[in-house]
């Protein structure tokens, strides 16, 4: 009846993880309790959950992101306290086999559903606005991949209380994640939560694409737009590419698992390596998917910041370009180490140099925006100098890893994890969190206080650099990534410093909780009545913030790369238009919610054999994508008189600030 | 009194002192073998290469940060000065030049460096032939049929031949202070050439994870001073009790964490080859004291297709 599944998969027996269901359940009773109170439940459903309104889902990707930084992160000091209690023969408090489930987490999470929904958020709320359009191409599509990534977020939680998750590491090689070495759901957890938000990914890059390629608002070229807009094209580009590889690879992975194939492990001429290549082929073009857009971020902040334009707009676009399209030529360097012949290893290695070439030229760009300008040292500007200064060491560490003698000795070492973690914190997560904070009032409508802003700037920043660059040197004396414990008197004093580290980080991110905290309760002071607070230069600046849901009364006209900066020169910002005519929009809609609420049934199901109720929600799955697509009420038109209400209020608006 | 307060603090953070005085010690920069000796000064000269790009970058960053910053109004401001030529050309040429030398560089090291080329050395090599085993090393010497469980020895100044498969999940076959690192596979067989420069006994890791025991999987590897201190070695392992056949093999292949040094006086033939072909047929073949239908012919003479090997250059080899 209920397959594999019984209570001995809830883990009475750990204290962490009762204490933890009992935090995470008392949260949810506040805030359903507080929803109830309020009388909250139709508004949260009506006007968040079955929304496709670009800017709303974006705010519900990042909403999510953050929950789950605090959830990897919670990972992330587990694992460095481990390392600094386990030296000298001391056992430290996780064993194995809750330490390796916590490092497998961590990486799984960071990534997939923190990283990405972040970047996806970002681009969520940006890029319709920056392009002028009034939404993306397919909105209930892009409710759709929300709701298929929240049904991955869920699983990937719920492996904490019931079962476990993987311990192989957040690539899951196989033969260690085969069912012979892997018998538990840990790693079935793991396939079909990246397999589902996966799907959602793939659906938000095409989605994506059309949208920049067909709904730019009249004049604007390809070569006008945005330069985030651009970053996140190439992404999508990415996504659309890359993402199916991995669907394919768990897919075989799974049939491994359930169906007793054996395309990654021995056993009928399987093989593992093809797994490995796989998994790369998609996971190297990831993390230019999660460090593009934040390099459109710094784009615009640096040129928004300093009142200039940004120097080499070509150059940055067609060095994007170059790091797309190199991204796809250098998935081997993860592993030299294979065995392939010299001239293999040495083609992967020159091939991953080379685009350090692109991405010097874009921070020498960004070096000559700040030249002659007049840079306003805001909290995104700080997240941006921190960057580039730690962007260019961990740029610097990856080419050493890169040249394949080298790797010899540093593969898999910490000084890899010091790297990537130097260019996914110090580029990707600076890049979010100065876009964040620079895109916050155009969402909320107020500004981010700046006093906590920069405190968490710098504890991040001097944090990252305490927790990390003890691990290069850790790298340095030989010792290798996921130890439980070690045993060597010389590494130990390192170890505390990188956990003194975490902690400064932790103290970041308290600290932007409280910015929150501080930034709404202080809102009144601080609001946004322009629409435009740094003085920006691209569209989405031009409307009201928040804009209205249909984004602009009239679509504006596009002359040059800083539209909105060209209209206030010409004096044509904030015109009002003759007459106001009816504006086409999609309407909400519940079927995104009952489709992922669906797949996460199946997924669920499927993890723990269920195969009954994995049916259901296969039917249920099909049958809201059938009921959605037979219903053709899904639009309507916006009336004139309530667009002349809106923007009459936010010209008033203009005129008091 | 508040003096003693901050000698107090001060005495609990004994160990940042320890930090820069540990310098010595960081394995990869204290290599005792050939490999590592050029790995460490390849690192070195990549280093450098890039530094002379990237020190220009972060000093111009804070530089330029703080002298146009919003409030020095006496620096030039240019809105929309957005291109020059001349700086374009330099910023592509100086990424460009660093990464000619840098890729010239790299080729020829990687081949120079390539695990699976024999050093260049006027002494015959010993082999030895790895597994990686839940959670242990085993290494087998088919020239004196001895084997032995997490040590290793060699005579110093003498390539070693290793030949490494795994009889597990994936693992990395790792001495830091030797240099270079390879996996371990199971029904494949990947090639890594070491030498110790010196005698002494270095650490041996497994660097790649592989469940629950990977910790404790750990050896040690030693580099006699002489030939004669090596026979010696071999004679202790000869003097053992133990033997290794096919069932005292499957024993040892059971999962174990932490494993004792073991010496095994005698080792079933082709016990290495018998590892490696488990998986060539539909089947798998456990190893057994019979001979399988394939074994006794040379290594990589005739391979299944979905059994390659990966030694892409085999014929400069043996």
């Amino acid at each position: 009846m209920f397959g594999k599944l019984t209570l001995d998969a809830i883990p009475f027996h750990e204290p962490i993880l009762l204490f933890t269901f009992a935090a995470v359940a008392l949260g949810g009773l506040v805030v359903v309790a507080g929803l109830t109170y309020f009388r909250k439940w139709g508004y949260l459903w009506t006007e968040w959950l079955t929304s496709v309104d670009h800017k709303k889902i974006g705010v519900m990707y990042i909403t999510v992101a953050i929950v789950m930084l605090l959830r990897g992160f919670a990972d992330a000091i587990m694992m460095r306290s481990q390392q600094a209690l386990a030296t000298g023969g001391a056992a430290g408090y996780l064993p194995p086999e809750h330490y390796d489930q916590i490092f497998t987490a961590h990486g799984t999470i960071m990534i997939i559903f923190m990283a990405m929904p972040f970047m996806i958020g970002l681009m969520n709320i940006a890029v319709p606005l920056q392009i002028g359009a009034r939404d993306v191409a397919f909105p209930f599509l892009n409710s759709l991949s929300f709701w298929l990534f929240v049904s991955g977020v869920i699983l990937i939680n719920l492996s904490l209380f019931v079962g476990e998750f993987g311990r192989t590491g957040w690539v899951a090689y196989p033969p260690l994640s085969g069912i012979a070495y892997s018998p538990g759901v840990g790693v079935d957890y793991y396939i079909w939560a990246l397999q589902l938000s996966g799907i959602g990914t793939t659906l938000t890059g095409i989605n994506f694409l059309v949208t920049v390629f067909k709904m730019r608002a009249p004049g604007m070229k390809l070569m006008q737009m945005p330069i985030f807009t651009w970053t996140c094209t190439f992404a999508n580009i990415l996504i659309a590419a890359s993402f199916p590889i991995l669907t394919a690879a768990l897919g075989l992975l799974t049939l491994d698992r359930y169906l007793d194939f054996h395309f990654f492990t021995n056993e009928a001429g399987g093989n593992a390596m093809m797994y490995i290549n796989l998994f790369w082929a998609w996971g190297h073009p990831e993390v230019y998917i999660l460090v593009l857009p934040a390099f459109g971020v710094f784009s615009e902040v640096i040129s928004t910041f300093t009142g200039k334009r940004l120097f080499g707009y070509a150059a940055m676009v067609w060095a994007s370009a170059a790091i797309t399209v190199l991204g796809f030529v250098v998935w081997l360097h993860h592993f030299f180490t294979m065995g392939s012949g010299a001239n293999v290893n040495a083609f992967f290695g020159i091939a991953t140099m080379i685009i350090s070439i692109p991405t010097g030229v874009k921070l020498f760009n960004w070096l000559f925006t700040m030249y002659r300008g007049r840079l306003r040292f805001t909290t995104p500007v700080l997240w941006t100098i921190g960057f580039m200064v730690t962007f260019s060491i961990g740029g610097m560490t990856g080419v050493l890893l890169a040249v394949p003698g080298a790797d010899f000795v540093l593969h898999n070492s910490l000084f890899l994890i010091a790297h990537f973690h130097n260019t996914i914190i110090g580029g990707a997560v600076f890049g979010y969190l100065a876009g964040f904070v620079f895109w916050f009032p155009k969402a909320f409508g107020f500004t981010l206080n700046e006093k906590w802003g920069k405190a968490a700037f710098w504890f991040w920043c001097s944090g990252f650099y305490v927790a990390f660059m003890p691990l290069y040197v850790l790298g340095f004396m030989g010792m290798t990534r996921r130890l439980n414990h070690t045993d060597n008197p010389e590494w130990t004093p390192w170890l505390y410093v990188a956990f003194v580290g975490a902690v400064l980080i932790l103290c970041g991110i308290l600290c932007q909780l409280i910015q929150l905290y501080v930034s709404i309760r202080d809102r009144k002071q601080n609001l946004d009545l322009t629409g435009d607070p740094w003085n920006g230069h691209t569209l989405e600046w031009s409307t009201s913030s928040p804009p209205p849901f249909y984004n602009f009364a009239q679509l504006p006209t596009v002359h040059d790369i800083d539209s909105f900066t060209d209209m206030k020169e010409k004096g044509i910002a904030y015109q009002r238009p003759e007459k106001y005519t009816a504006i086409h929009m999609p309407k909400n809609t519940s079927a995104g919610v009952f489709m992922g609420g669906f797949a996460t049934v199946m997924g669920f199901a499927l993890i723990w054999h269920i195969w009954w109720l994995a049916a259901v929600g296969l039917l249920g799955l099909f049958a809201s994508l059938l009921s959605r697509a037979f219903d053709n009420d899904v639009d309507y038109y916006v009336q004139p008189d309530e667009i002349e209400r809106i923007e009459t209020a936010h010209l008033a608006h203009i005129k008091q600030a | 009194m508040i003096k003693e307060k901050y000698v107090g603090y001060l005495k609990r953070l004994w160990w940042l002192a320890v930090l820069p005085l540990s310098g010595c010690k960081w394995a990869l920069l204290d290599p005792k073998g050939q490999v590592g000796i050029d790995a460490k000064s390849l690192i070195i000269t990549a280093t450098v290469l890039m530094l002379i790009v990237v020190i220009p970058v972060i000093v111009l960053t804070l530089y330029f940060a703080w002298k146009y910053r919003a409030t020095n109004t006496e620096a030039v401001f240019m809105p929309k000065w957005a291109h020059s030529t001349s700086i374009e050309v330099v910023v592509w040429l100086i990424p460009c030049v660093i990464i000619v030398f840098l890729g010239i560089l790299t080729w020829k090291t990687t081949h120079h460096l390539d695990p699976y080329r024999p050093l260049d050395h006027e002494k015959t090599p010993i082999t030895v032939e790895v597994v990686s085993l839940d959670w242990k090393w085993l290494f087998i010497y088919p020239e004196q049929k001895i084997a032995t469980v997490n040590e290793l020895a060699f005579p110093a100044n003498t390539p070693v031949n290793f030949k490494i498969t795994s009889d597990t999940v994936m693992n990395s076959f790792f001495i830091p202070q030797l240099g270079s690192q390879i996996y371990s596979m199971a029904g494949m067989e990947t090639k890594l050439h070491l030498i110790a420069n010196e005698p002494g006994s270095f650490a041996g890791i497994s660097a790649n994870y592989s469940g629950a025991g990977f910790t404790g999987m750990a050896f040690t590897a030693i580099a006699t001073p002489t030939d004669a201190d090596f026979d010696a070695w071999v004679a202790k392992v000869r003097a053992s009790s133990k033997i290794l056949d096919a069932d005292s093999y499957k024993a040892l292949a059971e999962p174990s964490q932490k494993h004792p040094v073991e010496y095994f006086s005698a080792v079933r033939p082709n016990l290495f080859a018998a590892i490696v072909h488990q998986y060539m047929g539909s089947k798998k073949i456990p190893v057994s004291d019979e001979p399988a239908p394939n074994e006794g012919m040379k290594m990589g003479e005739k391979m299944d297709m979905n059994h390659m090997d990966m030694s892409s250059h085999s014929a400069a080899e043996e």
